[in-house]
């Protein structure tokens, strides 16, 4: 067999991840037939696909709570540190970095360690165009920090986090999509870990009519970690779609993927895709990633689909499971038995279904803030006692 | 049916359970009456029909009542949901606790309470019982924000179980199989919760077990052998006594 030299480090040779690339003419309209675009309705992202026109983020209204030292002036295509961590995967990310000319720049200093989460809010003000953001993270060596992305109002929304996570630092992204029921939403967000550093990436989808965001991890050193949660709650009509990829090309790096949704309503639909790329080099590594669906009424449909590709065998570990299941009826009686209603009883069981990961996330106060906006969404979305 | 009679009244109680050959008889006319301030043991060996009973009163889906009533205080219980049963005053400690990953303690007994009173409790008065309650099964304040019975040992869902029972105080309690699988010390442990909750006076205990040792704990007023689906036998706690000495074989031979 010939050997092949692929440049760049983020290039596989796996199907599944076709190499990434900066030149839109490197991403063909998709047809529905490639794999990264088989789960995804087409039709209803037609449009974007063949867009010419998209605007530099007009579309959103975006308001940055950070200390003004953490701001950066805004990047340049090909300006470091952008496109250090992030090559557009599909057609839609390198829409986007064409688009976004002008993209917002968090950056941590090293060292510091930032107490308050930078909060940026994109609020969806001009839902007839097609719009486009662009963000990057530099998170210095040895510093921690918090940024929570919220998107809500109406939009059709393009979207690139960029995040590049120094030695040592510990950086946690949040990402709502709390979007007007109309919201169409795509992107790719994609972190290089650096060596013993933390990353975590919380991924939460409830409103919007489609999402589909693509999620790549790399590490630029030994020892780095990665935790990508996902939570999602879908309605009739919906299509929520995660595709997750986690590329172990350094060794002694660990990775935990676990994302959990909720369905119901005719029409909910998600996609879950969990890749996970274990590279030669990648010895001692540890990966386990987990995708759980409860789908709470008829007409409902999950996905999940867990890769693992192992090129060495040398690891600590390495599994993935993947579940779609309907309320457990034990658990129902156990709590109707005490009294609780049979509403009461579904939205506790839900409730703790993502209670249980959310409580892993560590920060009190994203915690607190997601199991509001999930009760919320659970007040909303189940109907109210039936008898007294 | 409705009326004033007080106790839960079980009258010819004939129950299905649904197997994939189709339904299949288990509770064969079950005559039993529990008055406030009663304790009832029943006792019968495994497969008698002693834990369907327990949680087709409770309202378990996969048991159906094919014909008799079940009345607590008047209120006919066969026609009502699970919920509606609890609130009516009925309370199933069950053999297995089942896990809700996800729901604290202190979530699920507020929200029972709540549900049970109509109202909820008063936080500060609330969590003070809760901890009470808590320290009383010998189980620390942090028992509360662990998820319900998930990674718990055999004792701590049995514990737990009494622990609802004391707050929850319900007007009659089903105890089924409540000692299997408890150590003497958490034996005593929970038999003290239920001779606590029994002293009140007005209510009624429904004890299901398999063995007697759990009787040294509680003193039944009445004890009922079941088998094959009914009650065979009734006496008072010298019956027990019996039961210890020759087992449950005379009353099994019977049914050859």
């Amino acid at each position: 067999m010939p050997e092949v030299t692929l440049p760049g480090d983020l290039r596989t040779q796996s199907h599944l991840h076709p190499a990434g690339s900066f030149d839109l003419a490197d991403h063909p309209v998709p047809t529905g037939r490639e794999e990264v675009w088989r789960f995804t309705p087409l039709r209803r992202v037609e449009a974007i696909l063949n867009a010419t026109a998209i605007t530099d983020g007009t579309g959103l209204q975006v308001t940055v709570g950070a200390a003004p030292d953490l701001i950066g002036p805004p990047l340049q295509a090909g300006q470091a540190p952008r496109g250090t961590a992030l090559t557009p995967s599909d057609r839609v990310a390198a829409l986007a970095h064409a688009a976004a000319r002008h993209p917002l720049y968090i950056r941590i200093p090293e060292g510091r360690a930032v107490a308050d989460p930078v909060r940026i809010d994109l609020h969806g003000i001009a839902p007839e165009e097609l719009t486009a953001y662009h963000l990057v993270i530099a998170a210095g060596a040895h510093s921690a920090a918090t940024v929570v992305l919220h998107h809500t109002g109406a939009a059709q929304c393009l979207g690139n986090v960029e995040a590049v996570v120094g030695d040592g630092a510990k950086l946690s992204v949040v990402t709502l999509q709390d979007w007007d029921a109309t919201a169409v939403h795509l992107g790719q967000h994609e972190a290089k870990v650096g060596r013993d550093a933390e990353y975590r990436h919380i991924a939460v989808s409830l409103g919007g009519d489609l999402i589909r965001l693509q999620n790549n991890v790399s590490y630029a050193g030994v020892g780095g970690s990665a935790e990508l949660f996902g939570v999602y709650f879908v309605d009739g009509g919906q299509h929520i779609e995660h595709r997750i990829f986690v590329d172990h090309n350094n060794p002694k790096g660990k990775s935990l993927v676990d994302y959990r949704g909720a369905l119901q309503g005719k029409g909910a639909r998600s996609v879950w895709i969990g890749d996970v790329l274990i590279r030669p080099e990648a010895e001692g590594i540890e990966t386990y990633e987990s995708n759980k669906n409860l789908v709470l009424t008829d007409g409902c449909r999950a996905d999940a689909v867990p890769n693992l590709e192992i090129e060495t065998g040398e690891i600590v570990g390495a599994g993935h499971s993947a579940s779609t299941g309907r309320f457990d009826d034990e658990q129902l009686f156990y709590l109707r038995s005490r009294g609780i209603d049979e509403a009461e009883a579904r939205r506790l069981v839900v409730r703790g279904f993502f209670a249980q990961l959310v409580g892993r996330i560590g920060l009190a106060d994203v915690e607190d803030a997601l199991m509001t906006t999930i009760d919320r969404e659970l007040a909303a979305a189940t109907p109210e006692r039936t008898h007294a | 049916m409705t009326t004033t009679e007080k106790g839960l009244v079980i009258s010819d109680l004939h129950v299905d359970v649904e197997t994939e050959a189709g339904p299949k008889s288990i509770l064969k006319g079950v005559n039993l009456a529990i008055r406030p301030g009663e304790i009832h043991a029943i006792m019968g060996p495994n497969g008698s029909g002693k834990s369907t009973m327990a949680y087709s009163l409770a309202g378990h889906p996969k048991y159906t009542i094919t014909s008799g009533s079940v009345t607590l205080d008047g209120t006919e219980l066969t026609t009502l949901s699970v919920d509606q049963r609890a609130k009516a005053g009925l309370f199933l400690a069950m053999q297995y606790p089942v896990e809700v990953p996800g729901v604290s303690v202190a979530n699920f007994l507020r929200t029972a309470k709540t549900a049970i009173d109509g109202q909820a409790p008063n936080l500060r008065t609330w969590v003070k019982q809760v901890n009470a309650a808590l320290g009383r099964l010998d189980l620390d304040d942090e028992f509360s924000s662990r998820s319900v019975n998930e990674g718990f040992s055999g004792g701590e869902k049995k514990r737990n179980e009494i622990v609802q029972l004391e707050l929850l105080n319900p007007k009659y309690a089903i105890l089924d199989e409540t000692d299997s699988g408890l150590d003497i010390d958490a034996l005593r442990i929970v038999s003290e919760g239920v001779n606590r909750y029994a002293a009140q006076g007005d209510r009624g205990v429904l004890l299901i077990t398999h063995y007697t040792r759990i009787l040294r704990y509680i003193q039944p007023d009445f004890v009922h052998v079941f088998v094959d689906g009914h009650v065979v036998e009734e006496g008072g706690r010298e019956l027990a006594d019996e039961l210890e000495e020759n087992g449950y074989e005379k009353y099994v031979k019977a049914l050859v």
